[in-house]
């Protein structure tokens, strides 16, 4: 009886870090600081694509984020296109769920009309760029087996070093590894494999700023190192807590986006 | 000329508009369609021949937006004045509820150039000329409340005059005409302006639209003086209401969209007035999927059924083709993107079984720089002399169009 009591006292007193945490969970909580802090997002967004002989485009929208219920749950973005000028005033809406696929609409202002569109293949290319709709907006955790590999530090972070695996093989990539920081969870930086295991792309999160006590990452990079080419991608005037209504999120404003939340 | 007045006034008043939000913009475009098959009816080698600017203003100031958009144009085949005032609105918009005065772009339903409840004017010349997608959709002068309670959104739309679809010219596509030796024509407008209702929703995850209409039919319909010797033939626009409704929505893989309007022939319910189109049921089926990075594919099935056949057969003038009850069309679009998304391959092709008309649309799209796009494309026909592409036979062409924005 006394001995149980001292197991009981033991357990208690152990320090917090000894409980583990799965890759799974680290990725989690890494997917809950890096999309969805804050009840609300927007940033203005600049995208560089920068090709492997130097040429640069630039794609430029507005973006706002709601979550709706907890990490890793439902949200919706609105995107507002600004460059370059063949699409400009083009509003694109996604309603992102875990465990489905997205419902996406999209509104052409050439012919004036909101067209819903289909979406099934999450890792196609955003916008032309080197980033995949699920870098944009989160890749569901449960499609990939996540295992702690190592602890390193790079930069002066200590980070969790994870290996992702997709559970199908439908994936464009064989394998990832992602540095997770591990005090503030923000992937730091992201080496995607091929099937075939070669290098493929290269993300880095390359400054990260605290916003109303959210560290964010403002710039990032995503290189294909096949191609050579890369995407730099610069988040400006990012805010949380804006207060963006529910209703935001319909054909309504995707025609005629309100001008407060594009400024 | 008017509409150059208006748009250089809307200006002109930019400034006046103190503290507002504004900004210029606008694009400079070069356009040509050539003949490939033969020439046209005029004799001229060309569908399209032109250089054209765009300005556009486009002014805020807390619930007002104002927005003008306007075409200088130089056209090479012979027409006087292509200039025109594309857009000129203003927005108020409150929390529940919006409006919108002025000229303005409206596009209602689901087709991808296949129209069920999009009852607002076209420009078919444009499409058939090798035109850039914007040209596709003329502005109406109209008054657009919006109204959004939690229950539904509703947009009424009313214009006090009507506007018509633009439609081929003759000097410059071969168009069938059933009495080419009548010379004097004429055309009668409508007095009278149009009325449409949009009530919208979403349920369990579809997207759903009903569609009301009053007015009048787009394109003209003819009537002779004399069946048996003419000597004139007006044109004139049938009265038309149009009931319909939509809805879209997941499944399986992709989009699927569905769309109904039962078209009310006002002018002749009846059907026995061989001039005014018959009362028809159309219906619309669509499929979009993307099966892979940067490819997208669509299918449509598009029905048409005449109401009242047997009274259409029983005037029909003897001489005049036959159209039959139903006529289906199946059309497909093919877009694939290449480089980063600067490149764009698009295919569209439509097939009708009754009369074998048939539409293809192949488009290379490539944007040079941010600023600066250019596409080739063709445009070819084929079907019965009397079809909507048959008649255009021998109008295929091959189109360029390039243009620098700012």
């Amino acid at each position: 009886m006394k001995s149980r009591f001292r197991w009981l006292v033991l357990a208690a007193l152990l320090p917090l870090p000894a409980m583990a945490l799965t890759g799974e969970e680290v990725m989690k909580k890494s997917q809950a600081a890096f999309l969805y802090p804050g009840k609300d997002f927007r940033a203005r967004v600049t995208m560089k694509l920068i090709g492997k002989d130097g040429g640069e485009r630039v794609r430029e929208l507005v973006m706002l984020r709601k979550n709706f219920g907890e990490a890793g749950g439902d949200q919706k973005y609105f995107m507002v296109f600004f460059k370059p000028a063949d699409v400009k005033d083009m509003s694109f809406m996604t309603y992102k769920y875990p465990a489905k696929d997205d419902d996406r609409w999209m509104f052409i202002p050439a012919v004036n009309m909101v067209k819903r569109i289909a979406a099934q293949d999450n890792r196609s290319s955003f916008v032309g760029s080197d980033f995949t709709y699920e870098d944009v907006s989160g890749r569901d955790i449960e499609d990939d087996s996540h295992v702690i590999e190592r602890e390193e530090k790079i930069s002066g972070h200590d980070c969790y070093v994870i290996k992702s695996t997709p559970k199908r093989g439908d994936a464009d990539f064989g394998h990832k590894i992602t540095w997770v920081d591990k005090t503030n969870y923000l992937p730091l930086k992201e080496d995607q494999f091929d099937r075939k295991g070669a290098a493929y792309k290269h993300f880095t999160a390359d400054e990260v700023v605290v916003i109303k006590g959210h560290p964010t990452v403002i710039r990032r990079t995503m290189k294909n190192q096949q191609t050579g080419h890369r995407t730099e991608a610069a988040y400006a005037s990012g805010d949380y807590e804006l207060g963006i209504e529910d209703s935001l999120f319909s054909e309504r404003f995707l025609r005629q986006p309100p001008r407060k939340w594009l400024e | 000329m008017l509409a150059r007045i208006a748009f250089l006034l809307a200006l002109l008043l930019s400034p006046l508009t103190g503290r507002a939000d504004v900004t210029f913009s606008g694009f400079l475009q070069q356009n040509t369609a050539f003949n490939t098959r033969e020439a046209n009816s005029d004799g001229r080698h060309y569908k399209w021949l032109e250089e054209r600017a765009q300005l556009k203003l486009d002014a805020s100031n807390g619930p007002w937006h104002l927005l003008a958009k306007g075409d200088l144009a130089w056209d090479h085949l012979g027409r006087q004045d292509q200039s025109e005032l594309r857009e000129l609105y203003a927005d108020y918009t409150a929390s529940n509820w919006d409006t919108r005065i002025g000229r303005q772009i409206i596009t209602w339903g689901l087709g991808d150039l296949v129209f069920v409840n999009d009852v607002f004017p076209k420009d078919h010349e444009a499409l058939f000329a090798g035109r850039p997608l914007d040209y596709l959709k003329r502005g109406v002068d109209a008054l657009k409340l919006g109204a959004y309670p939690e229950f539904a959104n509703f947009e009424l739309v009313l214009s006090a005059g009507f506007r018509e679809s633009q439609i081929p010219d003759a000097g410059r596509f071969h168009l069938y005409d059933p009495m080419p030796t009548v010379t004097t024509r004429g055309t009668t407008r409508p007095g009278r302006g149009d009325i449409g209702l949009r009530v919208y929703r979403d349920i369990a995850g579809w997207d759903a639209a009903l569609y009301l209409y009053r007015g009048f039919q787009r394109t003209p319909s003819m009537r002779p003086d004399s069946m048996t010797a003419p000597t004139r033939i007006d044109y004139f626009y049938p009265q038309l209401s149009v009931y319909g409704a939509s809805v879209s929505g997941r499944a399986g893989e992709g989009v699927l969209s569905l769309e109904a309007a039962y078209y009310d022939s006002r002018q002749d319910r009846a059907g026995s007035d061989f001039a005014v189109p018959n009362s028809q049921t159309r219906l619309l089926a669509g499929y979009q999927i993307q099966p892979a990075e940067d490819l997208s594919l669509s299918f449509q099935y598009y029905a048409e059924q005449m109401h009242d056949y047997s009274a259409y057969r029983a005037v029909l003038p003897a001489g005049f083709p036959i159209e039959e009850r139903w006529s289906h069309t199946v059309a497909t679009r093919l877009t694939q993107f290449f480089l980063h998304q600067t490149l764009r391959l698009s295919v569209y092709a439509s097939y009708n079984d009754g009369n074998g008309d048939h539409f293809v649309n192949p488009e290379l799209r490539y944007g040079l720089t941010d600023r600066i796009w250019g596409a080739i494309g063709a445009n070819l026909y084929g079907g019965k002399l009397w079809g909507q592409f048959g008649q255009l036979a021998h109008d295929d062409n091959l189109y360029l169009q390039m243009r620098y924005e700012f």
